[in-house]
């Protein structure tokens, strides 16, 4: 047999193989490879690359040390779901660098980082400041997870104190101007409510790039023509600004009239709706 | 503009706000959102239960305006 037919065949099993041991190695994202990983990775590909070149003249020799760099760690990583003192060694434990806003120098030490790559490592995760850090930590695949101090998190609903409408995920209704029955149906509509939505904006249904519906039943479009605007649709703007006008209207009613017991009733009609506008503020307007 | 056609007015707004908020009500999955629509439905339904009757005292005060 011909060398070069001998490393077509050995390339074509190897690669085979690699791929299979590639497999059962695991789901995990190389963005999240340990140094382990790393050298694990760098020794199977070395092995596989000097068995197919036939540059390791014992074949046997090199399949045993290919199959022990792919089960091993196989193995190992089976092993390291189970028990935890076996993942806390395989994997590596996190370490704490910054704690109450202090940073810990022997820890530091431990990892092997310096002062300056700690601040490149934090200028990363935009914080320019140490003292915005209450707590740091790296994860042992060696990024470095930040929580800042409280004053320095970014502003949410809650500490605003504000109260914010539930919302469930808009579904995409209109693919490429293909209807999706399936998810039409989780929202308790169909196409015949589609098409009416559509007439009433005046678009056909091939016409349409993207069409999404919100938790209100609210249809946003994208049009394959983009010359064509069209306009976001303001129902809910629209039921806000109602509610308010009547809302004043009342007031108004309550003012013109002379007799007591309407007056009355139009001053509570008033309150009714203020409370109404303002029970429904979170949900329309936010 | 009589006062009648002003409530007149007032309780067609209404009218209209309360059904968006019924179709609102009805496609919301969210318990919580639904049962916020909900409960703001029942509160138009008042008021415009409310104004209506009011309506029919203004209509017979000045019957030459009913209709308008």
């Amino acid at each position: 047999m011909p060398e070069w037919l001998m490393i077509l065949i050995r390339s074509i099993l190897l690669f085979g193989l690699t791929l299979v041991g590639a497999r059962l190695l695991g789901k995990r994202q190389s963005g999240q490879l340990t140094f382990f990983d790393v050298v694990i990775g760098i020794a199977i590909g070395v092995i596989v690359a000097l068995l197919s070149l036939n540059l390791m003249k014992n074949m046997l020799g090199g399949i045993i040390a290919l199959v022990v760099w792919a089960g091993f760690p196989i193995a190992l990583h089976y092993l390291s779901i189970k028990s935890k003192t076996v993942r806390d060694f395989v994997l590596g434990k996190e370490t704490i660098l910054i704690n109450h806003g202090k940073i810990l120098d022997d820890k530091l030490m431990e990892v092997r980082l310096t002062p300056e790559d700690l601040l490149s490592q934090l200028r990363r995760k935009n914080v320019f400041s140490f003292a915005d850090v209450e707590f740091a930590v790296m994860e042992p695949t060696g990024d470095i997870s930040v929580l800042l101090n409280k004053e320095k998190q970014p502003i949410t609903p809650k500490t605003l104190e504000m109260d914010v409408g539930r919302e469930s995920v808009p579904q995409t209704v209109i693919l490429d101007g293909v209807m999706m029955d399936e998810a039409l149906t989780a929202m308790g509509l169909n196409r015949g409510w589609l098409h009416t939505e559509l007439e009433k904006v005046g678009v056909a249904p091939e016409n349409v790039f993207i069409a999404q519906v919100d938790s209100t039943g609210q249809l946003y479009l994208d049009l394959f023509d983009d010359a064509i605007i069209l306009p976001k649709p303001k129902t809910k703007e629209l039921l806000y600004a109602t509610l308010k006008k009547s809302q004043a209207d009342c007031e108004l009613f309550a003012l013109s009239t002379q007799q007591l017991q309407a007056k009355q009733m139009y001053a509570d009609s008033s309150q009714i709706l203020n409370d109404v506008v303002q029970d429904l503020e979170p949900v329309l307007k936010r | 503009m009589t006062v009648a056609s002003q409530v007149k007015g007032t309780i067609a707004s209404l009218k209209g706000a309360r059904a968006t908020l019924e179709t609102f009500t009805i496609i919301e999955e969210n318990q919580e959102a639904k049962d916020r629509y909900a409960h703001n439905l029942h509160r138009l339904d008042q008021v415009i239960g409310d104004m209506e009757k009011r309506l029919q005292v203004l209509e017979y005060e000045e019957p030459q305006y009913k209709g308008f």
